[in-house]
């Protein structure tokens, strides 16, 4: 049987073009709320599309009118069947204050493994270095880090002022922009089953390692702690963020012992993937200021007991934010 | 078209819709179009922003190196948000990045799928993101399948207008209504909807082709029920289609249509 196509357009036509006009308002302000009433014509006319389309599917082989209703169809089933909730107004405040927190402690455990990983990259690197110090050029190739450590802090020292005076702004911006995308390339690797993801936080650890034990035995652990800790106080927490956003993301990928479909396991942490994105990003734009207008001055233009003080006081608020910012309940809102 | 290239989705109410997935060679030519615009701002941006060095040293080159890592990663983020899953390239190429699951598609999503670009540029020019693609079922890149989207091809189809092919002209085959009426039963769906499409892109072909293709039709057709020759005397083939189309798709004539039917059969 074939369907009388002009009889039934006819009678459908209206019910599509009203659809369609209902899609177009709803997709252009997402924000909007039907009432019930507007609620229910909505969901009926969607059934009397799909009605129409399993029709026209089954007793007619008409492209046009199928292809059409198809469209149709599938705007209207994202917009009945989503069940995450409609976007809000973003409010900064809340965000910062409770949902990134919050974020970062339930998902506590990738990041206590992000940093074991970085420590045993430090671990290594450190005996490396401490082992083998002519493994210097491969384990840490920067042209900065590979003079000897004593050298380097008579000079600095002896300067009035840091090499990049006048190009502070521009340090801090190649600095902030560079670091959140080492950033986002640690949580991307995530995708690799995390292992990227691990390769970039042991490699890290593994020049952080060789970096310290390297100053260590030179006797420059003042200047050390005073050149590092200002900004890497934030700046090596927000890579352990992003190394436990990218382990969040490999978990999801593997699954282990969840029943659960792949797609919704991406589905559940795409919220907290983002939220740990923005909170690395942020933490990075402070770590990169702090790295171009603090950590380059030394003794005596900056004594290295204020440096050091400075940073162990970014870490503790850091610890103190992460651990404890947004755990009291929002007390309910008083009745109208 | 393979069910490869198909994205089927099943609603709880049992209707199963499809969209037409975009290839990696279509997305690649997309991405082309998205890096020369990107590029071509980037170019503008520098321009501009670097004539304020003249305030004071530094502040240009200081705006640019933001400006150049908001506009390179923020492009695509920002356009697939406000042109609903589509960016200057993608809309040229009639292309749109949907939810997987065939659901309103998230700002998360967004976000995700574009700062996993820097997986998918590895180690060069998208390489693995490109190779992904081409062997997964649903043509997805790496940050396509952690955000769970997909990326389709629009169709533009609007209300189907069928007034013009399945207007009240006279119709020699309905002087026959019990040869129209087994025609109908005769004729199924696919085959008519041949005949349907060949009535409605008669247009597209070019002349011989076309003559060709009616011909053949109208053999088709004719084997099936045969009329009178006072029917389907002196008519062209392309005639005797879409008389077929007709009795097909339009069982019931209006009434000033069987009216005149029924003079011409006086």
């Amino acid at each position: 049987m074939i369907i009388d196509l002009e009889r039934f357009l006819n009678q459908e036509r209206s019910a599509w073009a009203e659809l369609e006009a209902m899609l177009d308002r709803l997709e252009a302000e997402p924000g909007e709320r039907l009432s019930l009433h507007q609620l229910r014509h909505f969901h009926e006319l969607y059934e009397r599309a799909s009605a129409a389309l399993a029709k026209i599917t089954t007793f007619s082989a008409e492209p046009q009118t199928r292809r059409y209703l198809e469209i149709l169809v599938a705007r209207a089933y994202a917009e009945i069947h989503e069940t995450r909730g409609r976007r809000q107004r973003f409010r900064f405040y809340d965000w910062l204050s409770r949902e990134l927190p919050q974020t970062f402690r339930r998902n506590v455990r990738a990041f206590w493994l992000s940093l074991a990983i970085t420590m045993v990259g430090c671990l290594f690197g450190g005996l490396a270095i401490g082992l083998d110090p002519d493994s210097k050029p491969v384990l840490m190739p920067f042209a900065g880090l590979m003079q000897d450590p004593a050298k380097r802090v008579a000079q600095e020292e002896k300067a009035d002022h840091p090499k990049i005076e006048g190009n502070k702004a521009p340090f801090a911006a190649e600095l902030m922009t560079h670091n959140i995308k080492v950033s986002i390339l640690t949580l991307a690797l995530g995708m690799t089953f995390g292992l990227g993801t691990i390769i970039m936080l042991f490699y890290n650890g593994v020049i952080l390692g060789a970096v310290a034990v390297d100053y260590l035995r030179a006797g420059q652990a003042k200047f050390l702690f005073g050149w590092l800790l200002p900004h890497g106080a934030i700046e090596i927490p927000s890579i352990l963020i992003a190394g436990q956003a990218g382990l969040l993301l490999a978990g999801a990928l593997i699954g282990w012992g969840r029943r659960v479909p792949l797609a919704q396991r991406l589905r559940e942490i795409s919220r907290e993937l983002l939220t740990l994105i923005g909170g690395f990003s942020l933490l990075l734009v402070w770590a990169g200021f702090v790295e171009s207008f603090l950590s380059q001055y030394h003794e005596p233009v900056l004594p290295y007991a204020v440096k050091i003080a400075f940073g162990l006081f970014e870490l503790g608020l850091l610890t103190l934010f992460l651990a404890k910012s947004g755990s009291k309940p929002v007390p309910a809102a008083p009745p109208p | 078209m393979s069910a490869r290239q198909q994205l089927h989705i099943r609603t709880p109410e049992g209707i199963v819709f499809s969209q037409t997935l975009a290839g990696p060679v279509a997305r690649a030519v997309a991405w082309i179009v998205d890096v020369l615009t990107i590029g071509a701002a980037i170019s503008l941006l520098q321009t501009i922003l670097m004539a304020f060095d003249a305030l004071s040293p530094g502040i240009g080159l200081t705006l640019f190196v933001l400006a150049y890592f908001i506009v390179s990663l923020g492009y695509f983020i920002f356009l697939e948000w406000r042109l609903r899953g589509q960016t200057l390239g993608k809309r040229l190429l009639r292309l749109r990045v949907v939810d997987a699951e065939g659901m309103r598609l998230q700002f998360n999503q967004i976000v995700i799928r574009n700062l996993l670009r820097f997986v998918d540029d590895l180690p060069l020019l998208y390489f693995l993101g490109g190779l992904v693609c081409w062997f997964n079922g649903r043509s997805q890149r790496l940050g396509d399948i952690a955000a769970n989207t997909v990326v389709i091809r629009l169709s533009q189809v609007g209300q189907p207008d069928l007034s013009q092919l399945l207007a009240g002209k006279f119709n020699s085959l309905r002087l026959y209504p019990h040869l129209a009426a087994r025609l109908r039963q005769q004729v199924g769906p696919a085959e008519a909807a041949v005949a349907l499409q060949a009535i409605m892109r008669r247009d597209e072909f070019n002349p011989v082709a076309r003559v060709l293709l009616f011909g053949e039709l109208a053999r088709h057709f004719a084997a099936k029920v045969e009329f009178p020759a006072d029917a389907t005397e002196g008519q062209a083939d392309e005639q005797y289609i879409r008389n077929v189309v007709d009795v097909v798709y339009r069982p019931r004539v209006e009434t000033g249509t069987a009216r005149a039917n029924a003079s011409m059969m006086s």
